[in-house]
């Protein structure tokens, strides 16, 4: 379910403004690592994991191929892409619980009591045992940030596209939460791309680092 | 001038309790003129249960339709773009006044009416009964119309809270398609945020009269229009029966009301069980099918009963089979032209003086975000109490102290319905301004006065002017409130328009519809292109970006 066997390809991806490049990569990521993006900020580094989850609005537009596989993400609609997006925000849902809020992105059907238990599983490795019934609004930002990882993960996703999942947290969380996420990713087999501009994210990351300058505008 | 503010913003209470307790008092001792056993003489009216009935389904019925066709409008373009589009055209079908979009249905679906020419497959108007038919159906239709505007506006206003965009790229990026994704992630926050609005369409659409009688059922009517019927009677002793009606219909919205509660719980309970099963909601290309479908459905209901409306205004000789009249002419305009500059006079004084008095009330509430549960309480009286209830009592009260049949006081209980939809119309726009743009002008050296006045209340000056124009059109479709606190004395467009509802002068009809539409598009369209000419060179305060 999830996981690629054989990683993540990027090639050649370039996001265009009105035509004219702005920033582009070309990557490969192996199943469980973390490749992580940095640069300053404006440079583009979201519009990328934008781009590849399928939501950049014109004028802004893409060029290139994400391979999974024999398979070109970017021909898919952002529906059926499956990658695993994370924002700052962990952006729950307000009207869901918590487990509501994890179920709401697994696949359909599966009994009531397997889907439950799936999500009690989660909830329990992520130090969160009993949470399920929750509303998101009354989790610290620590919680949040593990349940909306929970919740990417819980979808059976391709891969993990983390945009600088860390940087609203209280620092001394911080090394917890992010031990848990690329934990969680390695277990799993997912391909990670990290987006932050925390030196700090990316030696706990420990996989390969990439500075994106984005490209000349002169 | 403190104390009067107070007087002023305790007004629509003070009158909506003061209605109560005298509709309470008349209904129950011969001495208000009405006569003990008022409920005893009620119960035995014939038809009081179906009545009953009606009045209390029609306002979840309309409220839930209307809620779900707004909903699926919204996903089929949660796009800005196309959104801000039907925003722009929704703004001016909230000027269509109740009884005109009554009629204009009514001249579109009758069994005699545009409709049935089109088709060309009657030689005489089918026996069918469309309009006014017992279950209230071409009510609801008439009021699913009028509310769907409201809605979809109220909701486009409080959706960047709802932080559509991120919401909805969580949604997509979990395997939702877009327009479920909107409605499973996104739109219950702004249900959340509309509820107010929503309970006050749930106790309107069962306790509105001007529509009812144009529309409604006829024998037996639903309660409101009867129990006006009693208000109104010559033989004076039933009035105690239409107070104690008044009583009883007040017990009936707050029932309609409890059952949308318990509708709002089953509704969560089910899709939090859908949610959680993961279920992948509907096609998009179905979503936005019934999407436009819905949005071209009540456009050309509003729009094309108006065009119907103004054709028959116009119209020469106009036989049942013919699709169009065999002649225009505007004979029947020139020969109520008088008649309409007066009546159009009156019931601009009106909307003008009760939409300044709001707007100056408005602004004093907002200016004061702690007093929330206060608002509350300034708003109730004309949102979710109906009409019916109070406005019985408080008419005999003011006669009595020899304040009805007046302007003055015709603004004064205008001023407690125009209130509440003008506080929804600019919460949104007054809680957004940045308050930094004020705190600079302090720090500039500033008096908080003046950075009210020259900083906070210029740059929301769109936004007022929308909702001075949003005012005047709520004041202008005020039929109720018009005829009993005037007395009679007090004749407006509206009032005149629903009085012709029983003639069947369909040319008549058409004027006075129409020219009670007219008043208010023309205030909101100057309130719109207004500030356009004005700040041609400020496009920060035309809503093109934050300057």
């Amino acid at each position: 379910m999830n996981g690629t066997g054989s990683g993540l390809r990027i090639e050649g991806l370039v996001v265009t403004l009105s035509g004219a490049p702005l920033v582009g990569l070309d990557a490969r990521i192996a199943p469980g690592e973390v490749l992580t993006l940095m640069g300053p900020s404006g440079v583009g580094k979201s519009s990328l994991l934008l781009a590849m989850a399928g939501f950049l609005q014109p004028p802004l537009a893409t060029t290139g191929r994400v391979m999974v596989g024999d398979l070109d993400l970017m021909g898919e609609r952002a529906e059926t892409r499956r990658l695993g997006l994370v924002f700052q925000d962990a952006l729950l849902f307000p009207h869901l619980s918590v487990g509501g809020n994890i179920a709401f992105g697994m696949a359909p059907g599966g009994g009531r009591k397997d889907r439950h238990a799936r999500v009690e599983a989660l909830l329990d490795r992520a130090g969160l045992p009993g949470f399920s019934r929750r509303d998101p609004a009354t989790l610290s930002g620590g919680e949040r940030a593990r349940v909306a990882l929970l919740r990417a993960v819980a979808a059976g996703p391709r891969a993990l596209l983390l945009d600088e999942p860390f940087s609203r947290l209280d620092p001394a969380r911080r090394a917890d939460i992010r031990a848990f996420t690329f934990g969680l990713a390695a277990e799993r087999g997912l391909p990670t791309l990290l987006v932050t501009h925390d030196m700090a994210d990316a030696e706990a990351a420990a996989g390969p680092v990439t500075h994106l300058d984005g490209f000349r505008k002169f | 001038m403190p104390v009067l503010a107070a007087l002023a913003l305790a007004w629509p209470a003070l009158a909506g309790l003061a209605g109560l307790g005298w509709t309470l008092v008349s209904a129950t001792t011969e001495a208000a003129g009405g006569g003990p056993g008022g409920f005893d003489r009620l119960a035995a009216e014939p038809g009081l249960g179906l009545s009953i009935w009606v009045s209390l389904w029609t306002g979840p019925a309309a409220a839930a339709l209307s809620l779900a066709i707004v909903a699926t409008i919204m996903a089929a373009a949660p796009q800005g773009r196309s959104l801000r589009w039907i925003a722009g055209l929704m703004a001016p079908a909230m000027a269509i006044p109740h009884a005109a979009a009554g009629f204009a249905l009514a001249f579109l679906i009758a069994p005699s009416g545009f409709l049935i020419r089109l088709t060309g497959s009657f030689e005489r108007p089918p026996d069918w009964l469309i309009l006014n038919d017992p279950a209230g159906l071409s009510l609801l239709a008439g009021l699913v119309l009028k509310e769907v505007p409201f809605l979809l506006l109220m909701a486009i206003a409080i959706l960047p809270q709802a932080n559509p965009e991120r919401m909805m790229q969580a949604a997509i990026a979990l395997g939702h398609r877009p327009g479920w994704a909107f409605l499973a992630a996104v739109f219950p926050g702004i249900y959340r945020r509309i509820r107010l609005p929503v309970y006050a369409v749930v106790a309107f659409s069962g306790s509105v009269v001007d529509l009812a009688i144009i529309l409604g059922p006829g024998t037996p009517a639903p309660l409101a229009p009867r129990v006006l019927g009693w208000l109104t009677d010559p033989d004076l002793s039933r009035q105690g029966i239409g107070a104690a009606g008044a009583l009883l219909h007040l017990l009936v919205t707050l029932a309609s009301l409890l059952l949308w509660r318990i509708g709002e719980v089953i509704v969560a309970a089910f899709g939090r069980t859908l949610l959680s099963r993961g279920w992948r909601g509907p096609p998009d290309r179905l979503v936005r099918g019934a999407g436009l479908g819905l949005a071209g459905l009540v456009t050309v209901g509003l729009l094309g009963g108006l065009v119907v409306l103004g054709l028959w205004s116009v119209a020469g000789p106009w036989r049942f089979p013919d699709p169009l009249p065999q002649g225009l002419t505007l004979d029947r305009w020139a020969e109520q032209a008088g008649r309409l500059a007066g009546l159009g006079a009156t019931s601009l004084w009106l909307a003008l003086g009760s939409a300044a008095v709001s707007l100056i009330l408005a602004i004093l509430l907002l200016a004061r975000p702690r007093a929330a549960r206060l608002r509350m309480l300034i708003l109730i009286p004309g949102l979710i109490v109906p009409q019916i209830a109070f406005l019985g009592g408080l008419a005999v009260l003011m006669l009595r102290l020899g304040w009805d049949g007046t302007l003055i006081s015709v603004i004064a209980v205008h001023v407690i319905f125009v209130l509440p939809y003008m506080v929804f119309a600019l919460a949104g726009p007054w809680q957004r301004l940045d308050p930094r743009h004020e705190q600079v002008a302090l720090a500039l050296g500033k008096s908080p006065a003046a950075a009210f006045w020259r900083v906070r209340l210029p740059m929301l000056a769109v936004p007022l002017a929308f909702a001075f124009a949003l005012g005047c059109a709520i004041s202008l479709s005020q039929y109720l409130p018009t005829l009993l606190i005037g007395g009679g004395r007090v004749a407006t467009l509206t009032t005149e328009a629903v009085a012709l509802a029983s003639g069947g002068d369909r040319r008549l009809i058409g004027i006075y519809a129409l020219a009670q539409t007219l008043l208010p598009a023309l205030l909101l369209g100057l309130a719109l292109l207004g500030p356009a000419a004005l700040f041609r060179n400020r496009r920060g305060l035309l809503g093109g970006g934050e300057a």
